[in-house]
């Protein structure tokens, strides 16, 4: 049965309390900050999409200069903070720290990041100033990672930005799309609001591209154009039963959690996640955090070829979900228009497939789960109808870009929208090489 | 089993370890703890001179997230009444009648207030005095302690005086606030003290308050130089302790080596470099008296492992190895290794060599890790790549003689050979 209020508040309250919490004192941060090394040319800072340079801002909060340590950290990426909090960092930094090859513990790079960020959000500490206004006006559509990313830097130039924003809150799939217990909507708004504090930067909230505003009038009222708007339809699985009533997209389950109160959300009784992504891990856990009494992620390949990591899949584990490894959904059953059951084809590993990785190959034979609820995480959709009514050169939807220009002229394009969905901080980067190519578009040197 | 205890001029302790003249040893509680832990003997806190204390009266330098690495402090001689530290000592020799009681002194600068003192110590049980020529705060600007020992006259004076009177063995304790430790050292022995103890404080700033811009230690809105001390002045305490175990004079007495000695194998290297006993102090303000347990059980097996049946069978074996400059061997050469299988990739051999020393290491990049490897023909054998690398074995300084036959500077020079060739 699918029903809400399973739990008390308290409960739900512990469920979805910090995943990573902070450190407590001063003193905890500094014994970590103390242990870093201080590799050169460090691997860690190599491993960060957005080249944080990680020894020196550890340093800086051994000094006790945490005002130039989340400057540090603020001057590579201007969502250190949210990224201290949902980087997969076991794959990037602190899988790539140095003690890992001393059998070490890597240093804790995310917790001391948000250390320093922490303090510069709640200080209210301005690190940047913009220069003065030099009359060019860019629009940038998305207010996600990379459109703020993107806008930070243009402001800084003294360029006036708008931002176009078909939410009503900043942050995208940082707001919207990552599980409750590693940002709240809180901070997430606190975050967007740090960031345009160095003015220059409108966002319109409620403006979708292609309903409230068009691409040409874009073109038309500013100087440059960078399209940031993400990616946002869930893969369809292609099989029957899909319509059934208890079938949802991961995305938008995981935008209900972060949308309305815990307590009104319904999960079922059973309920089997399909993919074995990041975002299916988000689903599984927090379907599960919700109450459901039995969670079953099902992918269709093995864990040598999951995309989520070790780390993730640790989460859903000692959540208590359920894990099938090579398993295809085949068909979804119902009665009455809801949700019974998920009839799964049992799979093997065959030769590697355009991705490197091994294949999976019916076996022809099939399970079934007893469910009442499915929540599909098999990926996400590009915006590819948006893209190719403005003419915009791409691929299955997916922003063409050379040095972040599209094929338009004075349009530049970054973030999940180019390349289809991956993190917050590739999506900084983007942000970065976006603002880079816009400034010498108009023809401004640093 | 090896024998650890130690025999300083007939004063036995069953171990070379003694708390120095400081606050662990100002009282009767304090000392019988100590002895209760496991130490050989201690050196009362220094009685003489009526003094009043100040407060605040320590601070410390900390380092990389560690705590007390250096010490100072600018507490002044026992500021107990006399009779009462009298006392409490005589209780404790008869309590623990088998660990060194030394006592020690510093008497206002007239002859007869020393042997006023030295009679009233005797008498209360002392087996041995320690000469406090060295405090160098707050007695110094009435003439006593560092001001003293820093003039050799004067401190030979005062060193006769004591041995007029004193008939139990006396240890001169020199002031590091000098350009050598070596004249005063010499004037004692020339007075007549029986052995040396050496090093007392070294004046010193430990650091200032960067909100209220008043350096430490704080006392009322100003600040006085104090006596350093501490793991931090161990290699200034071990060269001056060399310069006295190889001087023709000073070397004859005994020493107690004093100095930043934490741990068993810093008490070892005093050792080696000619001290008989050493003396402790701040490793015990900061972790207690319990810390004496590893230095005997440290000691004794590392004299186990080498085949050392007591003490005197290794103090003094470093002193000759210790030589001058212009003696040592031109043709010796090593060069840097490194071990690929131990390396981490953290370039800090690297950036260490390219940035301050001679661009040795080769750099080989990789994402996320680089390689880096030695440019044998550009290493000196600096060992600097190896000081900084965090993993023990990782470089290794591997022997290359430029040439099988010893040469020195002297003999280099002589023949003319070329000089300014790297």
């Amino acid at each position: 049965m699918i029903s809400n209020n399973r739990l008390s508040s308290q409960q739900y309250e512990q469920n979805f309390a910090d995943i990573h919490p902070p450190f407590e004192t001063q003193d905890a941060a500094m014994v970590e900050a103390n242990r870093c090394l201080f590799c050169y040319d460090a691997p860690c800072m190599k491993s960060c999409p957005t080249s944080i340079d990680v020894p020196k801002f550890i340093k800086q909060i051994t000094t006790e200069n945490i005002k130039g340590s989340a400057h540090t950290i603020f001057s590579s990426n201007i969502m250190g903070a949210g990224c201290s909090k949902v980087c997969p960092v076991e794959k990037l930094c602190e899988g790539a720290c140095v003690y890992n090859l001393m059998d070490e513990d890597p240093i804790p790079i995310a917790k001391l990041q948000r250390y320093a960020t922490e303090k510069a959000m709640s200080n209210n500490w301005q690190l940047f100033q913009r220069k003065a206004s030099i009359g060019k006006r860019v629009a940038i559509v998305g207010a996600g990672p990379a459109g703020l990313s993107c806008a930070h830097v243009l402001s800084r130039q003294g360029i006036d930005v708008t931002i176009y924003e078909k939410e009503s809150k900043g942050g995208g799939l940082m707001t919207y799309g990552i599980a409750a217990y590693k940002v709240t909507p809180q901070f997430c708004e606190d975050e967007v609001n740090y960031i345009t504090a160095i003015g220059g930067i409108d966002i319109k909230y409620n403006q979708a591209l292609g309903k409230d505003i068009t691409l040409q009038q874009l073109q038309q009222d500013y100087d440059a154009v960078y399209l940031a708007f993400g990616v946002g339809l869930a893969r369809q699985l292609e099989i029957p039963g899909e319509d059934l009533k208890g079938v949802e997209d991961a995305i938008s389950f995981i935008y209900e959690l972060r949308t309305n109160n815990y307590a009104s959300l319904a999960v079922g009784d059973k309920v089997a996640v399909i993919g074995m992504g990041m975002t299916a891990i988000d689903a599984a856990t927090q379907a599960k955090r919700l109450g459901a009494k039995e969670v079953t992620m099902v992918y269709r390949r093995t864990q040598e070829e999951m995309p989520c990591t070790e780390h993730e899949l640790h989460i859903a584990q000692l959540d208590g979900c359920n894990i099938i490894w090579l398993a295809a959904p085949k068909e979804i059953k119902g009665v009455d228009g809801k949700v019974t059951q998920l009839v799964c084809e049992t799979m093997q590993l065959g030769e590697p497939d355009a991705s490197g990785r091994r294949s999976p190959v019916p076996t022809g034979e099939t399970i079934v789960l007893d469910v009442d609820m499915v929540i599909k995480a098999a990926g996400q959709m590009p915006f590819d109808a948006l893209v190719n009514s403005n003419g915009i050169e791409n691929k299955n939807g997916k922003v063409t870009i050379n040095n972040a220009a599209t094929n338009i002229v004075g349009v530049f394009a970054g973030g999940d929208c180019v390349n289809g969905g991956k993190e917050v901080v590739d999506a900084v980067q983007a942000g970065k090489d976006g603002a880079a190519a816009i400034s010498k578009y108009l023809g401004i040197s640093n | 089993m090896a024998d650890i205890s130690a025999n300083f001029l007939g004063i036995k302790s069953p171990n070379p370890f003694w708390l120095a003249s400081a606050p662990p040893t100002d009282k009767k509680i304090n000392v019988l703890r100590a002895y209760e832990a496991g130490w050989g003997g201690v050196v009362w806190k220094t009685l003489g001179s009526q003094v009043k204390n100040v407060s605040s009266r320590y601070s410390a330098v900390d380092y990389g997230g560690h705590r007390v690495m250096g010490f100072n402090n600018i507490e002044l001689i026992s500021d107990r009444p006399l009779d009462i530290n009298l006392k409490e000592i005589t209780e404790v020799v008869k309590l623990f009648p088998d660990r060194a009681m030394i006592v020690s002194l510093m008497a206002d600068n007239n002859r007869a207030a020393w042997h006023k003192l030295i009679q009233q110590c005797e008498d209360a049980g002392a087996m041995g005095f320690e000469l406090n020529f060295g405090c160098p705060h707050g007695m110094t600007e009435r003439g006593m302690g560092a001001a003293v020992g820093q003039d050799p006259q004067i401190a030979k004076m005062v060193v006769e005086w004591v041995m007029e009177k004193a008939t139990i063995p006396v240890i001169t304790k020199l002031t590091p606030n000098v350009h050598s430790v070596v004249p005063t050292g010499r004037a004692a022995v020339e007075g007549g003290t029986n052995a040396l103890s050496l090093i007392n404080t070294i004046q010193s700033v430990t650091g200032i308050n960067l909100d209220t811009l008043v350096p430490n230690p704080y006392v009322a809105g100003k600040s006085v130089f104090g006596g350093y001390c501490g793991p931090a002045v161990k290699p200034i305490a071990l060269k001056m302790l060399t310069t006295i175990a190889q001087d023709e004079l000073t070397s004859k007495v005994p020493i107690s080596g004093i100095g930043g000695v934490s741990t068993w194998k810093d008490a070892v290297e005093f050792m080696l470099l000619g001290s008989t006993t050493v003396q402790v102090c701040t490793a015990a303000m900061k972790h207690g008296f319990r810390i004496v347990e590893d230095m005997c059980e440290g000691l004794n097996n590392w004299m186990d492992e080498k085949g050392y049946k007591t003490i005197n069978d290794f103090i003094g074996k470093s002193v000759e190895k210790i030589t001058h400059w212009e003696d040592l061997d031109i043709n010796y050469h090593h060069i840097a290794h490194i071990n690929q299988d131990k390396c981490i990739h953290c370039g800090l051999c690297y950036i260490a060599c390219e940035d301050t020393s001679h661009q040795s290491i080769n750099l080989a990049y990789g994402k996320p890790y680089n390689t880096y490897s030695i440019k044998e023909e550009e290493c000196v054998g600096c060992n600097l790549c190896q000081l900084v690398c965090p993993v023990d074995g990782c470089i290794t300084m591997e022997e290359h003689r430029v040439a099988p036959e010893y040469i020195n500077w002297k003999q280099w020079q002589a023949e003319g050979r070329a000089l300014n060739d790297h």
